[in-house]
């Protein structure tokens, strides 16, 4: 096993768990396509990051960070749904990023490259990942608990508006680094389809969330390892494994429920 | 004198003068005032938009409003309000209560002191449980952290007859031994007769605030209700 196919491996195991984590509150909220959408808004945050010769997983962080804060804003006075704010932005940052990417650069800001990571990358995720699972397992009974009622929430103390906010950042953040793997076409398949895959075979909160990210996990890592053994592109790889074990859930789940003859 | 009026204040658990809030620019509540005595039960009343939940958000400290909200000391609060959205979310009864109580030895007392099986209930989920059983998980909820207030936002409005009863009963028997004071938005005349000592009767403004009893006054139940409107007895109803 080559040094980048263990950092690719490590990085894709610490993403997808972090990825998976998050996503499984994502679904909950039924803000799926927002991850994917939001993937679109850091491509002139990665543009930047490439043209001015700096690390582009800051510049893309760096936009998505400001767009959750406009759109957390912009919910609370327009209360309009987030998925219709992030629509609007979206269209708008992927025709800028498309414009300011240089060519040779655009296929891997879509569509991602893991086997690329250096060990700088690999330290920056996974210190982003163990970051964004602590403040998600923080956050997470407000953020459920927000879900079931606002009111109730805000009556148990929790504040609402702070806790959308931190929520959203962190889906920022998790985006972010889901870019450099699975490049910003294919990132809402990291928050989605482990979660989707969890919620199929779930009765409990723990075991959904737990599930959530081990999916995540498994899917990047086999994703990884196919791509080294086939010689293709990690990204479509990635989520094909993950569509894979989705299929399995549904497959096993089907087949508990039929009767046998 | 100065002590009569220092124990009569004593007696009472809530006071509210001259509340009003508004939504941009709409009025939803005005000039609201009423007083209510610890241990008691209010019922609130009114049509649809009529300020019910209003008054309890603003009651909760949940929206600006103007006018005095004066809670007894040391009051603690627990609250059920009117809608829930579990039904997407796979989360277990004790997962839910475990939310808001550390020790897994007060969850199950609070599911045993509203009449619930700790074995069969506590790993179901809360989105397959029946009306009278999330309700009464809910009140299990209120419960939690020993509260001398209940506010309930419609408590019956997804549940069967028997389960309304029951839950009314239960609600009963919580506020004489614990000396709970209950505040309950209900559309049920019924309730208000049989299960309240105090109405408020709410339409934006107040309607009537005063003793339960007195819904049997057929022109006080045309004021709130509109005209038409008769109490049945409980065998008529069911």
């Amino acid at each position: 096993m080559t040094d980048t196919l263990v950092l690719s491996l490590i990085t894709g195991i610490g993403v997808g768990l972090s990825a998976g984590y998050l996503g499984s509150l994502m679904v909950l909220k039924k803000m799926s396509l927002v991850g994917d959408a939001l993937s679109h808004v850091a491509l002139p945050g990665l543009a930047a990051g490439i043209l001015f010769n700096f690390n582009p997983f800051i510049g893309a962080f760096a936009l998505l960070f400001a767009s959750a804060i406009i759109i957390w804003r912009l919910e609370r006075v327009t209360r309009l749904s987030i998925e219709t704010i992030v629509g609007a932005l979206f269209t708008l940052s992927l025709a800028v990023g498309i414009l300011m990417i240089p060519q040779p650069d655009l296929l891997e800001a879509l569509f991602g490259d893991i086997t690329t990571v250096s060990l700088v990358d690999t330290t920056i995720a996974l210190a982003v990942s163990a970051l964004a699972i602590f403040l998600t397992k923080t956050a997470y009974k407000n953020i459920i608990l927000g879900m079931i009622s606002e009111e109730l929430a805000t009556s148990t103390g929790v504040n609402v508006a702070k806790t959308e906010l931190l929520f959203l950042s962190l889906v920022s953040l998790t985006v972010a680094i889901g870019l450099k793997i699975v490049g910003a076409l294919l990132v809402g398949f990291l928050v989605i389809v482990p979660a989707a895959t969890a919620k199929n075979v779930s009765s409990n909160l723990f075991r959904y969330s737990v599930l959530s990210s081990l999916f995540g996990a498994i899917s990047s890592s086999s994703g990884v390892l196919l791509s080294d053994y086939l010689k293709l592109p990690p990204g479509p790889l990635i989520v094909l494994a993950g569509i894979a074990v989705f299929l399995v859930a549904v497959l096993v789940k089907w087949a508990s429920k039929t009767p046998a003859f | 004198m100065g002590s009569s009026v220092t124990e009569s204040r004593n007696d009472y658990i809530l006071n509210v003068s001259n509340l009003s809030v508004k939504v941009q620019d709409q009025t939803i509540l005005e000039n609201i005032s009423f007083k209510l005595r610890k241990g008691t039960t209010l019922a609130i009343v009114g049509p649809n938009g009529a300020g019910k939940t209003m008054l309890f958000r603003a009651l909760l400290n949940l929206v600006p409003y103007t006018g005095e909200i004066e809670w007894a000391d040391k009051v603690k609060i627990g609250y059920v309000p009117q809608k829930l959205y579990v039904s997407d979310i796979p989360i277990s009864v004790k997962e839910f209560l475990m939310f808001k109580c550390d020790s897994a030895t007060e969850t199950e007392k609070c599911i045993t002191s509203v009449e619930l099986d700790t074995k069969t209930l506590l790993n179901k989920g809360l989105n397959v449980l029946s009306g009278g059983q999330l309700q009464r998980v809910l009140i299990a909820w209120a419960l939690i952290g020993n509260p001398n207030v209940l506010l309930f936002d419609e408590p019956t409005s997804a549940v069967d007859l028997d389960s309304e009863e029951t839950i009314y009963e239960m609600l009963n028997r919580l506020e004489r031994e614990n000396r709970i004071t209950i505040l309950i938005i209900t559309h049920d005349i019924h309730v208000v007769r049989d299960y309240s000592e105090y109405m408020l009767a709410l339409d934006k403004r107040m309607v009537f605030f005063g003793e339960s009893e007195q819904i049997s006054n057929p022109s006080l139940l045309q004021t709130i209700y509109g005209s038409g409107t008769v109490l049945k007895t409980r065998k008529e109803r069911g």
